[in-house]
């Protein structure tokens, strides 16, 4: 019986089993930010520890960051105090830091991948659960507390659990329209936000081989959101030519020797899985969330549930989710208003989202009353865009163009919903208050479908217009 | 501090106080502590605002959340249900929770990185069965000074003579119960095995480039 790249990644990092049961795993790379880690390095200090590996973590700074005006201090006295802090941590360290207005910086999970620092057959850990990301990569990437990010700065491993893995097959082709994002919707919506406890999942499948790289970390960044703490793809071809001279990369004789080491860690093609999935490409439609988990969604063409026709154990939630979004059971998702457009996130703030949200603007105007914002996920992918001349699309319809950060996914920084606001978003997350305003609402999907809606100032079925 | 470093930590076989019934399934971190605050450098004060937005409506009106009613105040166990603590890795959730007071947890289910979280800071959180935790709210809520035991010795919740077996991954109980829930010490032990785990990856020796 075959290996799956998860046991053959986990045992390689396996510095020992522990009287617990648990494993001390080594990070081979450690991504920090503002938010979760100032107070592990209070711990650390408090304790007489240093940082063990100092070259192999990284710092940027991403979730409090203005889209806007990036002058020094920051307005938010809070937010200045943090970067300050993390700054003055990195130095006391001597932990690389690419801070803001840097040519490195940008979210977390965009720059990790763009500087070629993510690589197949690694262990990624970062004080955030979008860290799944990296594992497009065929590593094994994880979100962790900031009491772990205070393990790894000390000692470069952690305590974890094994957990099971579960291969999630998508077979087949997407229709026209579709992207990414749906896919990691539908899965979401298929197996559960929690149906993924317990499990890594493994995408595999016609429809996951066939994705690029930005498409491959969309769809394991949304991992989390069915309750995988860690999500991945086995690196091929596709991954060797985007790592291929980036700034982290090996190169000379190492890329060879790394390559034919990348290509040893991918699943065997007999590998044993725990558990195995398969979904069918063909019936994924663009996909849009109506309640308040990510697991509450349906195809841009179907109607909302009735609470009283779902399975018991989602009513209760389901009945929650139509008294917060006031939407009517029933009724089609399409032709939604909405107030907000955001494009953006770890989710779908990469150049090729842009281009794709880019090709519905081009020549049409955002919906008067809507408030439509693209934040880039990082300054290279801001760079490329304006070389591209995106920026120049957006900007025409109506679109501002931001700064690189978190932006709206999260609301730390000044970008919010207003009071009941309703946004078409290409992040994340719908959790109640999510988007910074106690009451405000959320509408998943993706770039395309933000930018439909954006111009019609509804749900719209991007379908209809490409 | 380096005293406390060296101190052994506590070996949590039993927590116990009165309870505290938060319902509803997929509970999120951003609920439980909204990202405006996690803009600090310090973990102190959090306590202030858990579960603020669901407790004060938007013109400062209080929403009745059971950590707001008096027959709650000084609750120890917190009874929650299916996926709780969904979402972002923020420590800040957990941390909120205990520094209101909150000892244990006990669920349906946890979502994983915040059931780490609660291990790490020796704040156990068990499941029992949806059946049974039925039931245990019912108690609570028809007598809410009854004292709630999570014993993780018998694997058990306790509340008023009625006996509920509880679950919880193996490893997670032995670092509570061995006193090796805060990880940092029994890491460092390690020191040459990490040097030697570190030493056979080929991405970390340059793969064979490393003299270069």
């Amino acid at each position: 019986m075959g290996r799956s790249l998860f046991d053959k990644v986990w045992d390689l990092h396996t510095v020992r089993e522990l009287d617990s049961g648990q494993t001390q795993l080594f990070i081979g790379l450690h991504l920090i930010h503002e938010v979760t880690s100032p107070q592990a390095f209070q711990m650390l200090r408090e304790a007489g520890l240093k940082v063990l590996y100092p070259n192999r973590t990284f710092a940027t700074v991403d979730h409090i960051v203005p889209t806007d005006d990036l002058a020094r201090p920051l307005k938010d006295d809070l937010a200045e105090k943090m970067l300050e802090a993390l700054d003055a941590n990195c130095r006391e360290f001597a932990i690389p830091f690419f801070g803001v207005g840097t040519a490195n910086q940008g979210i977390v999970h965009v720059i990790g991948p763009e500087l070629g620092l993510t690589q197949p057959g690694m262990t990624i850990a970062c004080g955030d659960s979008h860290t799944s990301t990296h594992g497009a990569f065929g590593a094994i990437a994880f979100g962790i507390g900031t009491s772990q990010v205070r393990d790894v700065l000390a000692t470069q491993t952690m305590a974890l659990g094994r957990p099971k893995v579960r291969r999630v097959r998508v077979t087949g082709k997407l229709g026209g329209g579709v992207y990414a994002k749906d896919v990691t919707l539908h899965v979401i919506r298929r197996l559960g936000v929690n149906g993924g406890v317990g499990y890594a999942y493994e995408y595999a499948g016609d429809v996951i081989q066939n994705m690029s790289m930005e498409e491959r970390l969309t769809v394991c960044n949304m991992a989390i959101e069915g309750g995988a703490r860690v999500g991945y793809i086995n690196p091929d071809e596709t991954t060797f030519a985007y790592l291929k001279g980036r700034a982290h990369s090996p190169s000379g004789e190492a890329w060879d020797k790394a390559v034919a080491w990348w290509k040893s860690i991918a699943s065997d093609a007999d590998a044993r899985f725990d558990d195995d999935v398969e979904l069918a490409g063909a019936e994924i439609a663009p996909t849009v969330t109506w309640g308040i988990n990510p697991g509450q969604a349906l195809g841009v063409d179907e109607k909302l549930p009735r609470p009283e026709e779902l399975p018991d154990e989602e009513r209760a939630t389901a009945r929650e989710a139509f008294e917060f979004m006031d939407l009517t059971p029933g009724a089609p998702i399409a032709g939604t208003p909405i107030d907000v457009a955001f494009i953006g996130s770890c989710t779908n703030s990469r150049i090729s989202d842009l281009r794709e949200a880019a090709r519905v603007v081009k020549g049409r105007s955002v919906k008067s009353g809507v408030r439509a914002l693209v934040v880039p996920g990082s300054r290279a992918v801001k760079n490329a865009a304006e070389a591209e001349g995106l920026h120049e699309i957006f900007r025409a319809a109506g679109f501002d163009w931001r700064e690189p950060g978190c932006s709206m996914c999260l609301a730390m920084n000044p970008d919010k919903l207003r009071g009941r606001e309703i946004c078409a978003s290409s992040s994340n997350r719908n959790f109640k208050g999510r988007q910074g305003s106690p009451t405000g609402r959320t509408l998943l999907m993706s770039p395309a479908m933000v930018a439909a809606a954006a111009v019609s100032g509804k749900v719209t079925d991007v379908r209809e217009m490409l | 501090m380096s005293d406390a470093k060296d101190s052994v930590l506590e070996k949590i076989e039993r927590k116990s106080g009165r309870a505290v019934p938060v319902d509803g399934d997929d509970i999120d971190t951003d609920r439980i502590i909204p990202a405006r605050f996690m803009k600090c450098i310090t973990f102190e004060g959090l306590e202030e605002h858990v579960f603020e937005d669901v407790r004060t409506g938007p013109d400062g009106q209080p929403l009745g959340h059971p950590f707001d009613d008096p027959r709650y105040q000084g609750a120890k166990v917190l009874l929650v249900d299916r996926n709780f603590g969904c979402g972002s890795s923020r420590e800040h959730a957990p941390q909120s929770i205990q520094r209101w007071g909150i000892e244990a947890l006990v669920g349906e289910s946890f979502a994983e990185i915040f059931f780490g979280n609660c291990t790490t800071l020796g704040m156990p959180a068990v499941t029992v069965s949806k059946e049974d935790l039925a039931r245990l709210k019912e108690l609570v809520k028809s007598e809410p000074r009854a004292e709630v035991i999570v014993d993780l010795e018998e694997m058990a919740v306790i509340c008023r003579d009625q006996r509920f077996p509880a679950r919880m991954p193996d490893s997670a109980r032995k670092t509570l119960t061995e006193g090796t829930w805060d990880a940092t010490r029994t890491l460092l032990v390690a020191a040459s095995a990490i040097r030697s785990t570190a030493e056979r990856l080929p991405y970390v020796t340059g793969f064979g480039e490393a003299a270069r």
